[in-house]
């Protein structure tokens, strides 16, 4: 039976030296979405993501990947998972393409008559084919992570876990791993893609789950996110004054005047109703616009604002 | 996959270096006794005085001479960085999570280790034997009991004593390995397991402290030169065999309690 799951955990918790890192945590990440991982710098996310490669032994809770209890699982499920962990790593006196052989050696399930071509494969997918041959102590931070990638993709994942995919590279770099990502979306693999980057979850995500102090604050589907709270409307006017004057009025709430802008919370109000009354009132109406609160306003209502790492 | 972690060893700058340092002691030495003409008879370290009449002795001398320091460390360097050098490239998680179980990756760990001892241990004799085969004339060994064996046996015996130098570094990198369960730093790891060496040195150097010298990782090591008497005195070796025995026993158990409990956040 395969679940509907591609990742599931439930109360998971870490405590690391009397501090809780991550608490409590109940994900889920659907079969063939792109699920987004998002939270501040030092918000759990790595912490989690090393509990579900095994690498770091949860407190408490349990987690199952593709359906499989884990951690008991782990010889029959970690093969299909392809993971890029807080950065890459490799042995600097190696060439990129021994790496790559000797990590597909290390697990049971590199068939070593398929390796030759999967590594040559995989190094052609992140566009790294040229640089095969020269030793990882040569590569560039972008070259790092693109080989940190290709090790991921070394053979067909059924799930990918991404920690910060697109660090250090440049800005065609970064588009590039979004098409990679949708190529692989789209071949059925589930990604799960952990971020600080909100510009990069909301380009490419089909669900969100978003993580704050080590407690999942919200998750679901993008469209489920970004529709909680309340449509904004937005009015240009020579007339400011007037038309706040005029929605407060009306019974629209947070009401904001910038220059020739008033923006406000719709409140259940029709924007058509707004409009009239405005030019009822002698307003003249440049433009008007009505808007979805943006996924940054929403993540920011649920992490706060600030830059300040969580402590 | 043993091959790939025995090429991981060897195709490191740093292991052709220790290798070389290694190669290099004992046809220094043979080059510093052909040019001053060797010492008189009795003088210097074991087996020093019988180099000009036989090659073949420069390999004994060899290991003598790299048997308390450039050995330990050469092994403490291999043994220390095994999972802490891993761990500080951050490369343990990729490993771990390809997945490999950790009992696996540390037997495969420990071997390697146990073979650069035997490998590293071979080369100060291989290389000892080929220079002091250049140098000086080679001929029927003379053993310490005063007996003569042929060329052939005597250079058998040299083997001998080489596989029981190797056997002689397994306890001190099993203690190595475990430290290096212990850190993420290679560097403390190697440095704590050069200090177990030499403080087992010091110790057994004490006279009061006899009591516990029998126990000393180092207390046998030297006991290799036994098998170049004749007929070979057994009682030194075997202890020794039995205490590397225990050694590796203890910290090889200790290294796999620590290692798969570990929290790998590096």
């Amino acid at each position: 039976m395969t679940s509907e799951l591609a990742i599931e955990t439930r109360g998971l918790t870490k405590r690391l030296g009397g501090a809780v890192i991550v608490d409590d945590l109940d994900l889920a990440v659907p079969r063939g979405s792109v699920f987004g991982f998002l939270g501040p710098n030092g918000s759990g996310k790595t912490t989690t993501i090393r509990m579900l490669l095994g690498l770091i032994f949860p407190t408490a809770g349990s987690f199952e990947l593709l359906g499989e209890q884990m951690p008991a699982a782990s010889p029959k499920v970690l093969p299909e998972v392809g993971a890029l962990v807080e950065g890459p790593a490799f042995y600097p006196w190696l060439t990129g393409k021994q790496n790559l052989r000797r990590l597909d050696a290390a697990g049971p399930d590199g068939r070593r008559s398929t390796r030759a071509e999967r590594i040559d494969a995989a190094l052609a997918q992140v566009g790294l084919a040229a640089a095969a041959n020269k030793r990882y102590r040569a590569y560039s931070l972008g070259m790092r992570q693109r080989l940190g990638l290709a090790a991921a993709l070394l053979r067909k994942r059924s799930l990918l876990v991404l920690d910060e995919p697109t660090n250090g590279m440049d800005p065609q770099g970064t588009r590039e791993i979004r098409n990679l990502v949708r190529e692989l979306a789209a071949e059925g693999s589930t990604v799960f893609l952990s971020s600080h980057l909100l510009s990069e979850v909301e380009q490419l995500c089909t669900h969100l789950g978003i993580i704050s102090v080590g407690k999942l604050v919200a998750q679901g589907s993008v469209e489920e996110l970004r529709g909680q709270g309340d449509t904004m409307l937005r009015v240009e006017t020579d007339d400011a004054g007037n038309a706040a004057h005029v929605l407060d009025h009306l019974g629209l709430e947070s009401i904001i005047v910038t220059g020739e802008v008033v923006s406000a919370q719709l409140d259940g109000q029709r924007p058509e109703e707004c409009n009239r009354a405005l030019v009822m009132a002698g307003v003249g109406v440049r433009r008007l616009t009505t808007d979805r609160r943006s996924l940054e306003d929403a993540f920011v209502a649920l992490t706060g604002e600030g830059f300040d790492v969580a402590s | 996959m043993w091959r790939a972690e025995v090429g991981l060893l060897f195709r490191r700058v740093r292991t052709r270096a220790l290798l070389l340092v290694l190669v290099l002691v004992p046809a220094a030495i043979a080059i510093a006794i052909r040019i001053s003409g060797g010492p008189t008879t009795g003088q210097g370290p074991r087996f020093l005085d019988q180099v000009t009449h036989n090659g073949v002795f420069a390999a004994l001398v060899g290991l003598t001479i790299t048997l308390p320091f450039f050995l330990p460390l050469a092994v403490a360097v291999v043994a220390g960085d095994a999972i802490a050098g891993e761990a500080n490239l951050g490369t343990l998680r990729y490993v771990l999570a390809r997945p490999m179980g950790r009992t696996r990756l540390l037997v495969l760990k420990g071997a390697t280790v146990a073979l650069f001892c035997f490998v590293a241990t071979l080369a100060v004799a291989v290389a000892g034997l080929i220079v002091g085969a250049i140098l000086f004339p080679i001929g029927p060994v003379t053993t310490l009991s005063g007996d003569t064996l042929s060329l052939g046996a005597g250079t058998l015996r040299i083997f001998a004593a080489s596989l029981l130098v190797g056997t002689s570094l397994l306890g001190l990198a099993a203690v190595g390995l475990f430290i290096s369960t212990l850190t993420d730093a290679p560097v403390g790891a190697m440095a704590g397991t050069v200090g177990v060496a030499v403080l087992s040195g010091v110790l057994n150097a004490v006279p009061p402290l006899s009591w516990m010298h029998p126990w000393l990782i180092t207390h046998y090591w030297l006991s290799f030169g036994d098998v170049l008497r004749s007929p070979v005195y057994w009682t030194d070796i075997l202890f020794n065999l039995g205490l590397q025995a225990v050694y590796v026993v203890i910290f090889s158990a200790a290294a796999w309690a620590r290692f798969t409990n570990k929290d790998v956040l590096a």
